[in-house]
């Protein structure tokens, strides 16, 4: 059965004037929905009217920040997004890359941020369904979640808080539906303090025959509303509060936030996947920001079609909803599906079985319009190309800061003792173990898991299917690139690669969330165009394509913005997952090297922040010299050569020393001083940070060996003992190993005894 | 040996399950409205959150056409493995003594525990579970310990949740029902863990052989 209307496509009539039933808005409500007058003028003009009460809601969603990226659109050209390995890039619901044996590798990582802000645990939630959704739409099962986080400094109730709450929601969503937490970061930041930062990322695999677009096709065809029923809940997610900057009165704006039902997901994901795996859809899509206008609107443009939607046969959780209400709801669970007429059946019999809820709510048309029926009558009617590429993009107007813009209260004095200093550093919340949180996700199932959480550098799953396994990792330190909006970002991606070479992978994509301030003030447009260079020039170079990402702009609280924050996600891919390389160090008497072009330096470092020295400006990381020092590392893990490997980051050369030895549960003894003829003083030897720093510990010839072709090996000592002995000239550190394991084990009890 | 593994909406585990089972014998997946178990002969109820567990973990499933049947082989001596969630579903439906509470720290806790099973020997199996805290009335805790019916407990320091006496599995009177929280099914291939889950699975296969 088609609704109402659907058929009337085909003669290719000028759409009806909507009935006089809906009268017009007030001008000043496009304001309160978040729309410029010149963005308002503009729609006008697109639909030669003024548009009703539902167009407008309609316009207003789609054409937010969150729907449109009005305010980065045009700077995401310059991302390199094309490689052979590629087999979806962006644009579609998730990026892909082949991995072999007929398989490919769906990823994408996406931001809850302002949901999390006002409600943690269901914004959390509700953000790791959201990422999930869009993964398995492509016709993927999730095998993994990592999760990047930023809060406020832990001495402050409300970062706790959210902390608490952002834990519990990501282990609620990912526990619950049985998609394993492999891994993540979690950084503690006072620019956070009022816009914390919740990124997840799902990975998922799919057989490449299985995998559909989202682009609508074939007039005539239905369309299905699968999943859970339409509420009230999520109104005006995207536009009122993704889109705007946070401040007073925010809780006002927890019933923007959606509730989220993992049980209710967990049976649309397999219902979804068995319904790919028999061939019955022709596309599918996920329900997110802007709910059915969006994804309507998305997969008709994407096939240069026309889509027609009878609000009267979406399940509803409330009788009484007005069908703007029901056009941009961002209620949960929910997916839309293009099927053949002759499929409709097989497909809702099978949604039954799987006890998920499925109706019949339009039909594919070719009039290139999006139209909302209530029945026989027409509320809404839109041309789909102005609602969804319709927004006009801006151009920013950046212009950099003068000098450092954040605050920086001093934890540490400049003249504590090197000991003290490491410690403090290992103890420091964005440094110290985060076992805390992973433990309370299930990392497990699925039985893909070859490296748990700090185990190694990167995450590991098996991928017996295409008969080999990926590696997966998530970076990004937004005080480095508050510092320098393009060196830290550079430096993000290549700690991923960094990462990713410690598991003996290649890197096979990347996807992204830039997380940032208001993109119409000078300093977050500047911050954004620098981190956008860095993204765009670190792939380039490193022949690494970004098959996706997400934006996320507005990240502000009264005292300012967030620390720009590019988070990166890199998937590479390794023969032998049962061959990456362990973090810790293997055992007694192995000899420990530095391998790469690591040119320490505190700017932006861990160091800096206690000591209260942040500055603008870091060093330029020698991108070619990094990417060679990971191919060496590379080899040298699938070869065996290493016994442990990890890479340099916060906390510097002495922290990597201490991770590895608490990972191996072994001390060493190291002497830096070849790396302080690098130039370096003792202190930047010790705590200095930069790019293209690996610890690696192995056979004393075999390391040597690995040195030549601009990749540089600094012999320092060796594994053993029960204490951490470095000597930096007069900087020298000895500390038993059970005090540097306390420390670093420290934020259990900062977080349970406050 | 053919084992059956039950398949609720909200299953997470099953898949592991099936592929352990694999191990020692044949094994299908069972519908969660099947009621007839044909040719089964081990059943295993897996972990998850059966029909989303949001009443009280087990509640709903020990009422599914397929517990019927499940009741049905135990009672007939047929053995039954009940894996954290499967093992709250057995003692929700009274296949088991006891019951399990939330984690005694109130969070969902994923960790490689060390267990001690009833000949003393020990295993090293991953938990993962945010309502594991067995308990039961003293009495019930004198009495099934007297009756050998603790199978597994957690090695000295290694409860992860607050158990009663370090109760992990127990087994029922007649000894085959066996229901405990760690999952063997994640500890049966030394790349994703450790190999001594294997063991719970052979036992199981050994006593129809």
């Amino acid at each position: 059965m088609t609704p109402a209307g659907a058929d009337a496509g085909v003669d290719g009539d000028p759409s009806p004037a909507p009935s006089p039933s809906t009268e017009a808005e007030q001008p000043a409500d496009h304001v309160v929905l978040g729309l410029t007058d010149a963005e308002y003028e503009l729609i006008c003009e697109q639909l030669g009217r003024q548009p009703n009460r539902v167009e407008l809601a309609m316009f207003s969603l789609l054409w937010s920040e969150h729907c449109a990226y009005k305010h980065s659109r045009k700077l995401l050209r310059r991302l390199p997004t094309e490689g052979e390995r590629v087999v979806m890039g962006p644009g579609e619901n998730a990026g892909a890359v082949d991995v072999g044996g007929g398989y490919a590798v769906a990823f994408k990582v996406e931001s809850h941020n302002h949901p999390s802000a006002v409600e943690p645990f269901e914004g959390a939630a509700t953000g790791v369904g959201g990422i999930l959704r869009d993964v398995f739409a492509l016709g993927a099962r999730p095998i993994a979640i990592l999760d990047s986080l930023r809060f406020g400094e832990l001495d402050s109730v409300r970062s706790r808080h959210l902390l608490d709450g952002a834990v519990r929601g990501i282990g609620h969503y990912g526990n619950s539906i049985g998609v394993p937490t492999v891994g993540g970061e979690v950084y503690f930041e006072a620019p956070y303090e009022h816009n914390c930062l919740v990124n997840a990322m799902c990975v998922g695999l799919a057989r490449r025959k299985d995998m559909v677009r989202a682009a609508a096709a074939g007039v005539g065809n239905a369309v299905v509303l699968m999943g859970a029923s339409t509420g009230r809940d999520g109104i005006g997610g995207a536009s009122v509060l993704a889109s705007a900057e946070l401040g007073e009165g925010d809780e006002a704006k927890r019933p923007t936030v959606q509730i989220g039902d993992p049980f209710e997901e967990s049976k649309l994901l397999e219902c979804c996947l068995e319904l790919l795996e028999r061939g019955l859809l022709v596309s599918l899509q996920d329900l997110g920001a802007a709910g059915l206008t969006s994804s309507a609107g998305e997969m008709a443009s994407a096939g240069r079609v026309g889509i027609d939607i009878d609000v009267r046969r979406v399940p509803l959780r409330e009788t009484d909803m007005e069908p703007f209400e029901i056009m941009v709801s961002e209620s949960q669970e929910r997916m839309l599906a293009v099927v053949e007429p002759g499929r409709v059946a097989e497909v809702l019999a099978t949604c039954e079985r799987w006890q998920t809820g499925a109706a019949e709510i339009g039909a594919v048309t070719d009039r290139g319009r999006l139209r909302v029926l209530r029945g026989a009558e027409t509320v809404g009617d839109v041309p789909v190309e102005a609602l969804v590429d319709g927004c006009p993009l801006y151009d920013l107007s950046p212009a950099a800061p003068e000098g450092w813009i954040y605050g920086n209260r001093a934890t540490l004095a400049v003249g504590a003792s090197p000991e003290e200093t490491l410690l403090a550093l290992l103890a420091s919340p964005s440094v110290a173990s985060k076992r805390w949180a992973f433990e309370q996700y299930d990392s497990i199932v699925g039985s893909r898991t070859a490296r748990r959480p700090e185990s190694a550098d990167a995450a590991v799953l098996a991928i017996p299917e295409a008969g080999g396994a990926i590696a997966v990792s998530i970076d990004g330190n937004g005080r480095r690139v508050a510092c320098d909006p393009y060196a830290g970002t550079v430096e993000a991606v290549l700690e991923c690669a960094q990462n990713l070479a410690c598991a003996g992978a290649e890197p096979l994509g990347v996807t992204n969330c830039l997380n940032f301030g208001n993109p119409e003030k000078p300093t977050p447009a500047w911050q954004l165009e620098g981190a956008v260079d860095g993204l765009a020039d670190a792939c380039e170079a490193l022949g690494v394509p970004v098959v996706g990402g997400n934006v996320s702009l507005y990240n502000e609280g009264p005292e300012g913005p967030i620390y720009p924050t590019p988070v990166v996600g890199m998937v590479g891919e390794l023969a032998d997952p049962g061959g990456a390389a362990p973090s810790g160090f293997a055992g007694e008497g192995e000899a420990i090297a530095l391998l790469g072009p690591f040119a320490p330096s505190l700017s932006g470092s861990e160091l800096a922040k206690l000591r209260g020295e942040l500055d603008t400006g870091l060093p330029r990381p020698e991108v070619a010299a990094v990417a060679a020092a990971c191919g060496a590392v590379r080899e040298a893990v699938r070869t065996g050569v290493l016994a442990s490997a990890h890479d340099v980051s916060d906390g510097g050369l002495a922290c990597a020393l201490a991770e590895a030895a608490i990972g191996g549960g072994v001390g060493c003894r190291v002497d830096l001083q070849p790396l302080r003829d690098r130039g370096c003083s003792p202190v930047e030897t010790l705590f200095g940070e930069g790019s293209g720093g690996f610890v690696v510990s192995g056979e004393r010839e075999a390391l040597e060996s690995l040195a030549g072709d601009g990749v540089a090996v600094l012999m320092l000592g060796e594994v053993g003992g029960e204490a951490l002995k470095i000597v930096a000239g007069e900087g020298s550190v000895e500390v038993p190993l059970a005090e540097v394991e306390r420390a670093w084990r420290s934020l259990h009890a900062l977080v349970e005894s406050a | 040996m053919r084992w059956g593994v039950l398949q609720f909406p909200g299953s997470c585990d099953e898949r592991d399950a099936l592929h352990a089972c694999g191990l020692s014998g044949e094994a299908r997946l069972v519908w969660h409205e099947e009621r007839d178990l044909s040719g089964v002969e081990a059943v295993v109820v897996p972990g998850g959150f059966s029909y989303g567990d949001y009443l009280r973990a087990g509640a709903i499933a020990r009422f599914s056409p397929a517990m019927e049947a499940v009741a049905e082989l135990a009672a007939g001596g047929g053995p039954v493995l009940g894996i954290c969630n499967g093992f709250q579903v057995l003692c929700e439906a009274g296949l088991l003594p006891g019951a399990l509470l939330l984690n005694q720290e109130l969070r969902f806790v994923c960790r490689q525990v060390e267990l001690v099973d009833d000949a003393g020997e020990r295993l090293s199996i991953p938990v993962k579970h945010g309502e594991g805290r067995y308990w039961a009335p003293q009495p019930m805790l004198d009495e099934i310990e007297a009756k050998g019916q603790v199978a597994f407990r957690y090695a000295p320091g290694q409860n992860p949740n607050g158990s009663a006496r370090d109760i992990a599995g127990v087994v029922n009177e007649a000894g085959n029902v066996l229901g405990l929280m760690p999952h063997p099914e994640h500890a049966v291939d030394p790349l994703t863990g450790s190999t001594d889950g294997l063991r719970v699975f052979e036992s199981i296969a050994r006593s129809l052989a």
